[in-house]
């Protein structure tokens, strides 16, 4: 295959993904804000969460094969596997592959999430906010066309997007309108050594 | 086929009201947004919503089981 | 036939092991089959439910692998109810031998003692007594406080304090008698009841009486064992009170329901009998509420402490107990009005059932029985010149 478009698939794939999982990402923070909407129903926000990451998947496998399958860059399948691996821009790459890793252990614990139960599953959950970031930083390291004015704008609107995201859902306080009194009332009878 | 109920999670529940989105014919909110679950075994053409609500429902709160008897 | 309180003067305190193992004899070695006696004396829990003990016991030896556990509740955290500490202070070895009786039968490697932090008279009484009692009993137990919180006696809050620090309840299932304190199946009993249990062990046969506390317009409140065929006129009587003179009654403490004074003079102190009438006998509080008191202030005042007693973990309880009882004080502080009593209908109607535990339930069973008893007050409230606070009770 030419190795020129492969080059373009992987670059543009990465795109892509970067792209979905911004949107993923924006979703999830959403959807724990308690905001109401008729026309918005809350079912749509967690279906529309749950297919875009699996689409996410899709253009990552795709950027990850096309960059593996390239002559032009000497990986082997190692690399795209175990990070810091490969010689070709080793920590870019490296980066890549963690951000690759952690989104897989989130898709698979949500798969299975009735057998982990909420706790477990919320706790990788949360590795979201390592993947996300460690794929951006990826993308600015390993991209030839980094610095070309359409993946810089990309990139900037990701991270705005995220960035507000989280500033929304800081300042809309708790999820759970129980949290306070629970732990208010949780104080009241623990059990005490004192006693 | 025996039929199935909505079981919920009282204490796991907070309210967020998906579950009622997706089956509103079952499941309606109270005055606070927690929902109110229709007593009695969820009709079968609703089988594959009820499913879908239990998966959805962002703390595992919602489950669906055959009744069994208690004590 | 025997009763709870028989033996020396009250006032006393409890005997020894020594003298109250002459009073009554020792206990005989018994095995499964004192389960079939205890279906047979049809004898039923003091703690509130009022569910028949052979069946919890048949429940803890179903599901029991290897050891089960003893939970002993004397946690009484019911405001107006003192028959718990009244039977742990003068007669704790009618309780222990109950609970070993069970720690026999059963297979129990535990036996935790949970007793309310504030009971501190009860408290030392049954630790005396069990350091009395001998080694092969005393070292399965352990004491346990509880918070003084209305929600802590409650069967899996106590045993969520047992095994993680806090007297919360659980969702159920798991129920106790499948898995609680050390995930052993545990049988949870209220003290009387398991003094019920050492004199069935003797004697074969239940007292045939209840322990009751009575409380509000009496000239003497305090704690009675009065027979099960005895109505709550009697129990009024005794306590020096007289029906007649009365507005209410309040059945089963905060727990419980409000009957008119007329009405309920003559209902047996049969947890039973009155539960086929929508009563509830729970842990056996008779509250008294005198003709001079304003019912609608009495309500509301017994509503906020409901709400404020809710563990928040569930929004129907915490949310509704809250809307409702705002709502009562509404009524009471600035007189009746449609919206109000229209919403504590149909909030109490929302809320009934939909918490972890039976607390929001209780909360609306007092409500709706108040509404109804009192529907003239709730209906034609105007505010007092002085607000009403909870009797002395």
């Amino acid at each position: 295959m030419d190795s020129t478009l492969l080059w373009y698939t992987t670059r543009g794939a990465g795109a892509v993904t970067l792209i979905l999982l911004t949107a993923v990402v924006v979703l999830g923070i959403l959807s724990t804000l308690r905001v109401e909407s008729s026309s918005w129903p809350r079912f749509l926000t967690t279906g529309l969460h749950r297919n875009l990451a699996l689409m996410t998947l899709v253009f990552l496998a795709l950027h990850i094969v096309t960059a593996v399958v390239d002559p032009y860059t000497h990986l082997g399948w190692a690399a795209a596997l175990i990070p810091f691996s490969s010689y070709y821009r080793t920590l870019w790459l490296g980066l890549g592959v963690i951000s690759f890793e952690l989104l897989l252990a989130i898709v698979v614990t949500s798969l299975v999430r009735g057998f982990l139960g909420h706790r477990t599953w919320r706790a990788v959950h949360w590795l979201t906010y390592a993947a996300w970031p460690v794929g951006v930083i990826h993308g600015l390291g390993t991209g030839t066309d980094t610095w070309s004015a359409w993946m810089l704008a990309i990139t900037a609107a990701c991270v705005a997007a995220v960035g507000t995201a989280i500033v929304i859902r800081l300042t809309s306080g708790s999820a759970d309108p129980l949290a306070a009194h629970r732990i208010t009332f949780q104080s009241a009878v623990d059990r005490r050594e004192s006693r | 086929m025996a039929a199935k109920h909505f079981f919920i999670d009282r204490i796991k529940c907070d309210g967020r009201g998906l579950c009622a989105e997706l089956l509103p014919e079952l499941i309606r909110r109270d005055d606070w947004g927690y929902p109110i679950i229709a007593p009695g075994p969820v009709p079968e053409h609703l089988l594959p919503l009820a499913e879908r609500a239990v998966e959805d429902c962002p703390l595992l709160a919602l489950t669906l089981r055959q009744l069994e008897a208690r004590k | 036939m025997a009763r709870l309180l028989d033996g020396p003067d009250l006032a006393k305190g409890a005997e020894s092991l020594q003298d109250h193992t002459r009073r009554l004899g020792p206990v005989p070695a018994l095995d499964q089959g004192f389960i079939a006696t205890l279906g047979r004396t049809g004898a039923t829990g003091r703690g509130g439910a009022s569910f028949p003990v052979a069946t919890k016991w048949q429940a803890v030896a179903r599901h029991a692998r290897r050891d089960v556990a003893i939970l002993v509740n004397g946690a009484e955290c019911e405001p107006l109810s003192k028959k718990d500490r009244a039977l742990m202070t003068t007669r704790p070895h009618l309780i222990l031998d109950g609970a070993f009786v069970a720690a026999r039968v059963l297979g129990a490697r535990r036996v935790v003692v949970y007793i309310g932090e504030r009971h501190s008279v009860a408290s030392r009484a049954m630790q005396q007594a069990v350091a009395e009692r001998p080694a092969s009993e005393r070292s399965l137990v352990s004491f346990e406080a509880a918070p003084a919180r209305y929600v802590a006696g409650q069967e899996a809050a106590a045993i969520h304090l047992i095994n993680e620090g806090i007297a919360t309840p659980t969702t159920m299932p798991p129920y106790p008698f499948v898995r609680g304190i050390d995930r052993m199946p545990t049988l949870v009993h209220n003290v009387e009841t398991l003094g019920q249990i050492a004199l069935i062990a003797r004697t074969g046969d239940a007292t045939g009486t209840v322990l009751i506390t009575i409380a509000g317009a009496v000239p003497r409140p305090g704690v009675l064992e009065m027979s099960g065929t005895a109505t709550v006129g009697d129990a009024v009587k005794r306590a020096g009170g007289s029906i007649d003179g009365a507005r209410a009654i309040l059945i089963g403490g905060y727990f419980g329901s409000w009957v008119d004074a007329g009405s309920a003079a003559n209902l047996p102190l049969d947890a039973g009998i009155l539960r086929t009438k929508g009563l509830n006998l729970g842990c056996g509080v008779i509250g008294v509420l005198a003709e001079s008191r304003c019912p609608v202030c009495e309500v509301a005042g017994m509503m906020r402490y409901l709400a404020s007693e809710s563990s928040a973990q569930c929004g129907p309880c915490f949310f509704g107990l809250r809307a409702l009882s705002e709502a009562c004080i509404r009524i009471s502080e600035r007189g009746s009005n449609h919206e109000d009593l229209n919403r504590l209908q149909r909030w109490a109607v929302d809320v009934r059932g939909r918490g972890a535990c039976r607390h929001p339930d209780g909360a609306v069973s007092l409500l709706q029985s108040a509404m109804k008893t009192f529907a003239h007050e709730f209906g034609t409230h105007t505010p007092h010149r002085a607000t009403q606070q909870i009797g002395a009770a």
